[in-house]
């Protein structure tokens, strides 16, 4: 160390080196009370860039997106009480969808803990059930081990959000500053290998299938197993679908795959799901958006393997055959390994039996819609911001409809570039997603495609996208309804839109002007292509895009809930 | 069917609460918890009485050990093992009741630890089913408190639980 070992630190210079040990490059944040030792120790030096939001939500969901869109754990750095509060819905999105992320919270300061102090709440209770894990520093000596303990739980395992929560006179307090080189947890030893036996079994049974079936899920992408897919399903040969979670781990583009499953997937991705004998689903859990009613599931006999680097995902909602607990990629690894030296192959006479059913599911051609509308069509603008961008832009999505069918209509052959909040859900992540995936990929085309209702709910970051020259290409399909509501009170609640209706709505367009961005207002689907080029070769610029789209649009494939996977309502039954 | 989950954990601040928390969270029954520090003051051990199907006995115990401070567990349940439950027992103890009180006492092996005109306090220590029958044994009226610390379990045998 330059100011030699002796030498004592503050707890908030402690912080901010860890930092720098981490290599961190942004944080993101909003300033208050109890941070402000950290935010002038920030001030001093130019290594972390600080990214100041217009609200704590969107320093959650920009640091997640940061660290969805690269290999990198997302920062962010809040204040006590409502800047925590605020944060916790970014949290908990982090959490539901195993994204690495460490977020800093100041507290009051410990002697004022439990009095009820100013801007003090619970943080370690409230966080507790939405984190991996956090903690509470209670002594300055302590810093450096937590801070390393956080970036170690926050992206190992299966990753998730880690908090530390640090009171304000520990960032005032000194201590000696030295940064531990690793970690060791008595508690904490994630599997990372599969168990040998269980690989062979697993192996053994594909080769013996007669209709198998791959689905692959978010944890292909949150281990970087996107290579070793492709390779292991194109050895074998099988078909292969993706979670909304998954997508881009299999390319979509190629002829095995059968796209999206779950409540919006393709009708050959669900039939296959339904009707194959086994099925190997890797780093993907079940989940009810997914397999629908689990008993409807249960009712076709399947054998079914499972990969997973977390155990408690394995015969959690469907019961298992052969569990594998592991990291996908070198799990994937070992099967290719024995798939090369055994000279079994599959059966080619019942796999090219099976193609022959998916073809004629695929034949139904789930996804089509009618291209000679008057009014834009929602998912033509996706379709020819796919075919605009080369399927190569990074597409951020808020929730609802317009993510359906962005995750349906742009197909992407890559990881990482699709960025949407799977599984809590959450509107309003759009925007704040595309602000870190364009400070993670500088260059890179970053498209937030999002609707009217969504766009309103961390509509601020605007403002921080101005500050620091973000040019988000903004994808607002405007159908003046919060539209996946109003589907399912079209469906099911007897067309009673009980307030789904976007009622006064501002003037995008000069919204987007007032905060120093470029808008524009789509209203023929002969402006599509023009107004997306235009805007594309505006690459310095944030460009919001208005288009105004069909009110009636609905998302299909549907499965209801409470259904079973092969009971979709398709577009043409209506 | 009834399981006893033993647990080793981190003797942390909050630990408790997260085990407790995870139970609440995910709808999981507790019948009884107890916790203390264990002969090495950095771990503590908790015995959880928890009832429910093969399924869900499964799934809590991977949610138990995918909590960072749970260091080791296992479900006693599944192998021979000792479970035991200390009682604390307050009744009104008047007249040729005394007599009687401490006659059942001597039966169920308590003891009695403090003793008034009119009360004796006893302790009690067996499995749960031992002590509902001590309960049952007493005249319900002559019952001024009881307390229960839930219970605590060891395997038999070689079988140990540590680090």
């Amino acid at each position: 160390m330059d100011r030699g070992p002796t030498l004592e630190f503050t707890g908030a210079e402690i912080v901010i080196k860890c930092l720098q040990e981490e290599k961190v490059e942004f944080i993101f944040g909003y300033p208050g009370g109890a941070v402000l030792y950290l935010y002038d120790e920030i001030f001093k030096q130019d290594k972390v860039k600080h990214v100041l939001v217009r609200h704590e939500q969107g320093a959650a969901h920009a640091a997640d997106g940061y660290a969805r869109s690269s290999k990198k754990v997302g920062v962010c750095l809040v204040t006590s009480g409502p800047g925590l509060t605020n944060a916790v819905t970014g949290i908990a999105t982090a959490h539901l969808d195993s994204i690495p992320m460490v977020i800093i919270s100041g507290q009051v300061p410990t002697r004022a803990i439990g009095e009820d102090a100013f801007q003090e709440v619970d943080t370690v209770g409230i966080t507790r059930p939405c984190v991996k894990h956090n903690f509470l520093v209670k002594d300055v000596k302590d810093i450096a081990a937590t801070m390393k303990k956080a970036f170690y739980l926050a992206s190992s395992g299966r990753p998730g959000p880690v908090l530390v929560d640090i009171p304000k006179d520990i960032t005032v307090a000194k201590a000696r500053f030295e940064y531990p080189e690793t970690v060791t947890m008595r508690s904490y030893n994630p599997v990372t290998k599969g168990h040998p036996d269980q690989i062979k079994k697993a192996v053994q049974l594909l080769l013996e299938a007669e209709r198998p079936m791959i689905y692959a899920g978010g944890g292909v992408i949150l281990s970087d197993a996107a290579p070793q897919l492709t390779e292991f399903v194109r050895h074998l040969g099988f078909p292969c679908t993706n979670t909304l979670m998954g997508l881009g781990g299999y390319p979509a583009t190629d002829r095995q795959s059968l796209g999206m499953l779950g409540m919006h997937g393709t009708y050959e991705a669900n039939m296959a799901m339904h009707n194959c004998d086994v099925l190997l689903a890797i780093g993907a859990r079940f989940d009810d958006r997914v397999i629908g009613n689990p008993e409807h599931f249960a009712q076709n006999p399947r054998k079914i393997i499972h990969i997973d680097i977390d155990p408690s995902s394995i015969s959690k909602r469907v019961k298992v055959d052969v569990p594998i607990v592991g990291s996908v990629p070198d799990v994937l690894e070992e099967m290719l390994k024995q798939l090369h030296t055994t000279k079994a192959k599959p059966d080619a006479r019942a796999l090219k039996d099976w193609w022959e059913q998916i073809e004629k599911w695929r034949a139904r051609d789930c996804l089509k819609y009618n291209r000679n509308s008057e009014i834009i069509k929602p998912q033509a603008v996706i379709e020819k911001l796919y075919e605009l961008t080369g399927g190569d832009a990074i597409i951020t999505s808020d929730v609802g409809q317009h993510q359906m069918w962005a995750a349906q209509y742009y197909k992407f052959d890559k990881p990482r570039r699709w960025i949407n909040s799977g599984g809590l859900g959450t509107m309003g992540v759009g925007l704040p997603f595309a602000m870190g995936a364009i400070l993670a990929n500088p260059g890179a085309t970053v498209a937030c495609i999002t609707g009217e209702a969504s766009i309103q709910m961390c509509i601020q970051e605007l403002s921080t996208c101005k500050q620091y020259h973000l040019p988000v290409k903004i994808i607002n399909l405007n159908n003046r309804y919060m539209g996946m509501v109003r589907q399912w009170q079209e469906f099911f609640h007897g067309n009673r839109y009980a307030e789904s209706y976007m009622n006064a709505l501002p003037d995008f367009v000069k919204l987007a002007e007032s905060y120093g961005h470029v808008g524009m207002k789509i209203e023929k689907p002969s402006d599509i292509e023009p107004a997306l080029k235009e805007a594309l070769a505006r690459t310095d610029d944030l460009v919001f895009m208005d288009f105004i789209t069909d009110q009636k649009e609905n998302v299909f494939p549907m499965v209801p809930g409470g259904k079973g996977i092969s009971e979709m309502i398709l577009a043409e039954e209506l | 069917m009834r399981h006893i989950i033993s647990i080793l954990l981190e003797n942390e601040a909050g630990a408790l609460s997260r085990v407790s928390g995870l139970f609440s969270a995910r709808g999981y029954n507790i019948e009884s918890l107890t916790v203390a520090p264990t002969e090495d003051p950095s771990l503590s051990r908790m015995t959880i009485v928890t009832v429910g199907s093969d399924d869900v006995i499964e799934q809590i115990t991977k949610q138990l050990n995918k909590l960072v401070e749970v260091v080791k567990l296992s479900d006693l349940a599944e192998a021979p093992h000792i479970e035991r439950e200390l009682m604390l027992i307050k009744v009104r103890a008047v007249g040729k009741d005394r007599e009687e009180l401490k006659r059942m006492a001597d039966i169920f092996r308590g003891r009695i630890l403090d003793v008034t005109d009119s009360t004796y306090t006893m302790e009690l220590t067996g499995t749960g089913e031992k002590l509902d029958a001590f309960l049952q044994a007493l005249d319900r009226s002559a019952i001024l408190e009881t307390v229960r610390t839930g219970a605590s379990g060891i395997a038999r045998g070689e079988r140990t639980l540590k680090v």
